[in-house]
């Protein structure tokens, strides 16, 4: 029988060691944040292990991976199974933050007004419901993260490495090497820079505006919703690093480049969430 | 690879050879989906033992009132594990080995999706089961919050409640992975000719499962980490004196939880959905309403998480509007049940083991839905809240539902899996034992919890004592019953009567066309799918 050419022959990849290594990781790396984080002997160096353990498998397990993309060996279904698997990443990646900012929607809409109803005013008596709030039980006085000043250019900053991502994609599919590699630069500069920003916010939280983590729900939603997402732009920013220096070795051709994509979609994600963070955390 | 000339199947083998390494190599960097599955099934087998053990020790220390064997304790932490490793160590495990066997071969493609991703789903559970597990030795002992893990009891608890949280890290890493494979899987990897409409009902109930877990995983994810913040970084979710709230974390967590019992119980639904129509003879009856059912209470599931919150003093209006949502999943649910007894109408029946455990699994998971009902009435669940009613709802749906179907899929592919018939008569002996201790365990648990036992205690008033007698012994009957689809299982797997390509005369689909056993790679290329093995 014969079938297209794109559909003759499935990809199916010989036997890997990389998951098992990648498990010994993850067990490392929990067994090592359980002990330190109670204060038990060295947990600091079984999560270091980890930490490295980790790095090998993902240098063995991606380098894997595109030797594979480069010799070929990849057809027209396995593209279609890679843009299946990374939309639906992205979007469990959603769903995670979709936890927290419900906490905070809760906490806003529910917790705290009800702490301020007049039914608990014989516990916490004086509670009012204003936002921000760091609890009934607070006693230091802090300062709120105002919107218009870091928040805002780091906005500005985002948004404009989404226009360079999608100008380098330009380049690429119109065979313009150049174009894709400045374009890729750009936007990893406007990543670490704005992660540089972010942590001179949280210095300035710290030293100067007395808000903390532990600082009540306000501390705490603040400090976590912004950390995830600093977490996952410094993800991106290590993944577009990766595509550049693919992109300067001669990878990618104008038709397949699932990975310069699957990167540039991870990146709008991370887009797209910090503008729900700036309305909801910083302006509103 | 054999040559096989099948109908249906068109063989083509000028491949390289499919050298894979021996021994335990093989086990750990295999790419192949039934190695895979087949390790997915024998590590819930083993979760399954070790949270039965820990059930034992529970109905051993409720056998008569008092404390006999073991204090509270330890009882909590027994409770907790034994509902943890249940639920994501035994039978979320065993349909995934499932999935992992059967949906490429039911769809015509030679592996899964991600075949190198699938091994390390599989691999990230045993060192979630080692951190669970070794949680009962450290300071403190394993998290006692029962499965839920509420604050504020789970922030005070010891470092086993950290194990737990990074356990249900990787768990749901594992969920994760392995749903996006499935459902690349089933939407890129169908032979041509199988459109989604024509496919297989145990892919459908998959699907949707997969989108459940890809949903609701990262939710769970959440809730642990702001658990794991309050606990050792300051944050203040679930503290009051902060601004937060601990019912903001039953509400994260049933938002998880909630669907989490429909990514138990649909992959159950699609077993069933296929084995009834084989030994029915008959084509399932309405096949689309089934697919419809199965999205709608997929949706549905995420809107009735606060039927496990009535007590917790949300408003009125809330507890009316998620007592009417969640009785609304019963109209799909009801489809369901409507079509399968449907099938078996004027079909010629016949008793097979695989055929028994669905029919055990249609009665008593019925039994469990209408318990269901009941306890979606606010008015009645304020009453029943926290009793053995529940505890005797929720094992109708768990252990007659998904276990139930479990072995019926068990029973049902055996013969594809290893090329032998198991021992019809131990099957059915199987079948039969655990149909009469299943009831006499617990059965009684609704006239314990009717009359007021609360659950999760290990001491209990003197008049709840006959019933928990009864409820014991047949727990440990239930409990010892099991090791014989063990020996079943292993005969099958050593020989016995050679199974041919299609077993049982009344099964159709893809893959009754391949040879028993079934070849280590199925499909090397798209197989002619025809008509005839349509609508599994
Ligand atoms: C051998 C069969 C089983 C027996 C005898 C058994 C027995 C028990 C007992 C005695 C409890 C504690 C009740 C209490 O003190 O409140 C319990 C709780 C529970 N079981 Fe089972 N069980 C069995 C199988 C299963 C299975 C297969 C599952 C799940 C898939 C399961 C899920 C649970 C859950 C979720 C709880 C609730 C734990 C909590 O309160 O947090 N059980 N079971
Ligand atoms: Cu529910």
């Amino acid at each position: 029988m014969s079938h297209p050419a794109s559909t003759s022959r499935y990809f199916v990849p010989e036997p890997s060691p990389w998951p098992l290594v990648g498990s010994i990781a993850l067990l490392l790396l929990a067994s090592g944040a359980v002990l330190m984080m109670n204060s038990i002997a060295n947990g600091g160096f079984v999560l270091i292990g980890g930490f490295a353990v980790l790095a090998i498998m993902l240098f063995g397990w991606f380098g894997r991976v595109i030797g594979e993309s480069e010799g070929q060996r990849y057809n027209l279904q396995v593209d279609r199974s890679f843009r299946l698997a990374m939309a639906w990443f992205i979007f469990s990646e959603v769903m995670f933050f979709v936890a927290f900012f419900g906490a905070l929607f809760y906490i806003r809409v529910v917790a705290i007004p009800d702490l301020a109803s007049p039914e608990q005013a014989a516990l916490w008596e004086g509670f009012r419901n204003v936002w921000p709030s760091a609890g009934p039980a607070a006693k230091d006085p802090f300062t709120q993260m105002h919107a218009w000043g870091i928040p805002a250019i780091n906005t500005l900053l985002l948004l404009s490495s989404g226009v360079t991502v999608t100008w380098a994609h330009w380049g690429l599919v119109a065979n313009k090497r150049q174009q894709l590699i400045i374009g890729l630069m750009l936007t990893i500069l406007l990543g670490a820079l704005f992660l540089t920003l972010q942590v001179y916010e949280y210095r300035e939280a710290y030293s100067h505006l007395n808000l903390k983590m532990t600082t009540g729900v306000y501390g705490s939603t603040f400090f976590m919703l912004t950390g995830f997402h600093g977490f996952h732009v410094t993800l991106g920013v290590t993944m577009l690093t990766v595509i550049l220096v693919r992109a300067m070795k001669g990878h990618f051709t104008a038709e397949r480049h699932f990975a310069f994509e699957g990167v540039a979609w991870y990146w709008h994600f991370v887009d797209v969430v910090w503008l729900g963070l700036f309305v909801v955390i910083y302006w509103l | 690879m054999q040559a096989t000339s099948h109908a249906g199947y068109a063989g083509n083998h000028d491949h390289d050879s499919h050298g894979h390494p021996t021994g335990w190599k093989r086990w750990v960097t295999t790419t192949n989906h039934k190695d895979i599955g087949t390790m997915y099934l024998w590590f819930s087998f083993a979760m399954f033992l070790v949270g039965g053990a820990m059930s034992l020790i529970l109905r051993a220390e409720l056998f008569a009132p008092g404390l006999q064997y073991v204090s509270p304790e330890f009882y909590n932490q027994m409770l907790t594990l034994h509902a943890l490793i249940m639920v994501f160590g035994a039978i979320m495990p065993a349909f995934v080995g499932f999935a992992n066997w059967m949906i490429p071969m039911m769809i015509g493609a030679s592996d899964m999706a991600f075949a190198r991703m699938n091994n390390w789903s599989f691999w990230l559970l045993p060192p979630a089961a080692i951190l669970l597990s070794a949680s009962i030795f450290v300071p403190g002992g394993a998290p006692g919050t029962g499965w839920t893990l509420y604050p504020p009891l789970s922030i005070q608890m010891g470092m086993g409640m950290d194990m737990a949280i990074f356990a249900v890290h990787i768990l749901g890493m594992s969920s994760i992975m392995g749903s996006i494979n499935i459902v690349t899987t089933i939407l890129n990897l169908r032979t041509p000719g199988m459109t989604l409409m024509k496919m297989p009902l145990f892919c459908w109930t998959w699907l949707v499962t997969a989108f459940l877990l890809i949903a609701s995983m990262p939710i769970l994810a959440g809730a642990v980490t702001m658990l794991l913040t309050d606990r050792h970084f300051g944050t203040s979710f679930f503290s009051a004196a902060g601004g937060g709230d601990p019912v903001l974390f039953q509400h994260i967590f049933w938002f998880f939880g909630h669907p989490e019992v429909y990514i138990i119980a649909l992959p159950a639904f699609g077993v069933v959905s296929h084995v009834i129509p084989a030994f029915s003879r008959k084509p399932l009856f309405g096949y689309a309403s089934m697919v419809y059912a199965i999205a709608a209470i997929g949706l549905i599931s995420f809107f009735v998480w606060a039927h496990h919150m009535y007590v917790t003093g949300i408003p009125l209006t809330g507890q009316l509007y998620f007592m009417y949502a969640t009785m609304l999943i019963a109209v799909p649910t009801g489809v369901k049940v409507f079509n399968w007894v449907t099938t078996m109408w004027r079909g010629s029946l016949s008793f097979e083991t695989p055929m028994l455990f669905a029919l055990g699994f249609l009665v008593l998971f019925t039994i469990g839905g209408l318990t269901g009902l009941v306890l979606a009435m606010t008015a009645v669940d304020i009453q029943l809240q926290d009793t053995y009613y529940v505890v005797a709802h929720f094992h109708y749906v768990m252990v007659a539902g998904a276990l139930f179907s479990a072995y019926a899929g068990l029973y049902f592919w055996l013969p594809k899996w290893t090329g032998h018939m198991y021992n019809e008569g131990l099957g059915k002996l199987h079948f039969w034992l655990s149909m009469i201790f299943f009831n006499i365990a617990f059965f009684p648990q609704h006239f314990l919890g009717l009359a007021g036992m609360p659950r999760r205690i290990p001491d209990y008033a003197q008049q709840f004592a006959d019933f928990n007698v009864i409820s014991s012994i047949g727990a440990f009957g239930f409990g010892f019953s099991q090791l014989l689809v063990l020996v079943v299982v292993i005969q099958a797997v050593k020989g016995g009567a050679k199974a041919p390509s299609r077993p049982w005369d009344g099964a159709h689909g893809l893959e009754w066309t391949v040879p028993s056993p079934a070849p280590y790679h199925t499909f090397e290329d798209p197989p002619v799918f025809n008509q005839a093995e349509a609508h599994g």
